[in-house]
């Protein structure tokens, strides 16, 4: 990586990370838990960097067997997370 | 990468962040969660249609395993064991974004003979530290939560020396790595040497404080998405990393000062062995109480206007939540404002009581947090406390000597008459004597939660 590549993923990371204390400052102590489940969902993002390390061929290769381990943790993380946040936002009601 | 993956991604990156602004509005948190899962697919769609299609069959069957696993999950866990599965799957998260990170430059090193440069090489390493430790410490937060280890702070001598030692080691290794890429045994090694720190990290914190462990390893897992996307040159994992990442902080600094704690403090272990044996029951004035009998109680909750439950992870453990659904609607029924004081960390994680009680029914307007709610004790007739302690100790307020000084709790003892549903005399999570049992307003309910109010109700609606 060029340093100049290097330089825009960092600004990338700084203003993302400005933008989430904003956003998550702001969020009721009510939603914490499925703030948390979701944003773990989230986190599981790494799914896309697996699927890519998946794609190499052969099965003697020690790169896409850590692929495909990581596809398979990373989907449980993402599909679990969205799907236990949804059942808890769920249970949210006003009477 | 072609164009369509580019603006796929940055689809995918709006919408995590317009679902993550939705999900701070109890109105819109549910489509919020939806939009960024939209986001999600829209993310992996767009990269799985890019593999080669000899590879798709392997993509999608490790896609069908992953999601069957994650659904099964999902929909079975009680929601008392929120705490534990969070954990669990932010363990997974780590663990992807190691081997992700360690996948990608073997695949360079070794199947490729590409040379990486150092940035990419720095990365590699961040990745496989941060993802490692988020691994095993949250399979150890996990084990300790689950109480198939001893939630107590496991701490032994030269424990601090130990981690600087493995650290030390962790950078020293990554600075070897520099020195030679096309030699993998370095990032195997820092593999496992972070595997070892996320183990010792987390072992010597005590149950009470896992709020703050499980909020740390959330922002780590974003931590090391972030570091993996540095590896890979893409920008979603980073946008994504830093949103949780910085989530996570948030999340831990108000779980810290929930608890009167620095993270520093947190982090180095060991409390609740230090309070049991802190002599505070040898010297303190010996705690006479007063018990009340369910028609007692019965009666009392029938003469009142005002009700503030306060509900504790006791409640939960007795799965008592339905019924004190049951208390508040009949008490409403009567004519009662009924209302709900929630403490920050009366669950075991940020925001699990507000869960808990939603799963039981209980209207969310219902729900106000300790900040909104502490000047309305005193001019309230009656404080029904079920299964809490620590947090509505008063020793926390006027006693510098208590383990728990300094800590905000709830004003409880300023109520007109305080009732306290307990299973016995037994002592809080922290292990330490609460002075609010002795106050003369206050009354012992005794025997299992989930029990003596169901009675309660009865006794209440012959009233």
């Amino acid at each position: 990586m060029t340093i100049d590549a290097f330089i825009i993923l960092l600004y990338i990371l700084i203003l993302a990370s400005y933008l989430g204390f904003e956003l998550i400052n702001k969020i009721p102590p009510t939603l914490h838990t499925p703030l948390m489940s979701g944003s773990n969902a989230i986190s599981g993002i790494t799914i896309v960097g697996a699927i890519i390390a998946c794609n190499e061929l052969g099965y003697v290769s020690v790169s896409k067997w850590l692929g495909m381990a990581a596809l398979v943790l990373a989907t449980i993380n993402v599909v679990g997370g969205y799907a236990v946040t949804d059942r808890m936002l769920k249970m949210f009601k006003k009477k | 990468m072609n164009i369509i993956i580019q603006i796929s991604y940055l689809i995918a990156s709006i919408l995590f962040i317009i679902g993550i602004k939705m999900l701070g509005r109890t109105k819109t948190a549910r489509q919020g969660n939806a939009v960024s899962s939209v986001g999600m697919f829209i993310a992996i769609l767009a990269t799985v249609v890019q593999v080669e299609a000899i590879s798709l069959v392997d993509i999608l069957i490790c896609i069908v395993i992953g999601s069957a696993i994650g659904l099964v999950i999902a929909f079975k866990v009680q929601m008392t064991k929120i705490p534990e599965m969070v954990a669990l799957f932010n363990g997974f998260g780590g663990l992807a974004s190691l081997a992700v990170a360690l996948s990608d430059f073997w695949l360079n090193t070794q199947e490729k003979g590409i040379a990486v440069d150092s940035i990419t090489g720095i990365s590699v390493a961040l990745s496989i530290l941060i993802g490692g430790i988020t691994f095993t410490g949250s399979i150890i937060a996990f084990l300790k939560l689950s109480g198939n280890i001893s939630g107590r702070a496991i701490v032994f001598t030269g424990q601090h020396l130990i981690n600087l030692i493995l650290l030390i080691s962790a950078i020293s290794i990554t600075v070897f790595a520099l020195t030679d890429f096309s030699n993998p045994t370095y990032m195997v090694l820092l593999a496992v040497v972070s595997l070892i720190i996320g183990v010792l990290v987390v072992i010597p914190i005590g149950g009470a404080d896992m709020p703050v462990v499980i909020s740390l390893l959330n922002s780590y897992s974003g931590m090391a998405a972030c570091a993996t996307g540095f590896v890979l040159n893409n920008n979603v994992l980073i946008v994504s990393g830093a949103l949780v990442g910085a989530s996570g902080i948030i999340l831990t600094q108000i779980m810290c000062k929930a608890m009167n704690r620095s993270l520093m403090n947190v982090l180095l272990g060991g409390f609740g062995q230090t309070s049991a044996t802190g002599g505070e029951a040898a010297d303190g004035p010996q705690i006479v109480v007063k018990e009340v009998g369910v028609e007692e109680a019965a009666q009392i909750f029938d003469s009142i206007s005002s009700l503030i439950i306060v509900p504790g992870y006791g409640m939960a453990v007795a799965q008592a939540q339905h019924t004190i659904r049951e208390l508040s609607e009949l008490c409403e029924k009567k004519g009662v404002n009924v209302r709900f004081a929630i403490h920050p960390v009366a669950g075991r994680m940020p925001g699990h009581m507000n869960v808990l009680l939603a799963e039981a029914n209980i209207s969310y307007d219902k729900l106000i947090e300790m900040d909104e709610i502490n000047d309305d004790f005193a001019n309230t007739d009656l404080v029904f406390i079920v299964g809490a302690n620590d947090v509505v100790n008063p020793a926390a307020k006027t006693n510098p000597n208590s383990p728990i000084f300094g800590m905000p709790v709830l004003n409880v003892e300023k109520a007109q008459t305080v009732i306290v549903s307990k299973r016995s005399m037994g002592k809080g999570y922290a292990g330490i004597e609460n002075e609010l049992f002795g106050a003369d307003n206050c009354l012992m309910l005794f025997g299992d939660a989930k029990q003596t109010i169901t009675k309660l109700v009865g006794e209440l609606k012959e009233l």
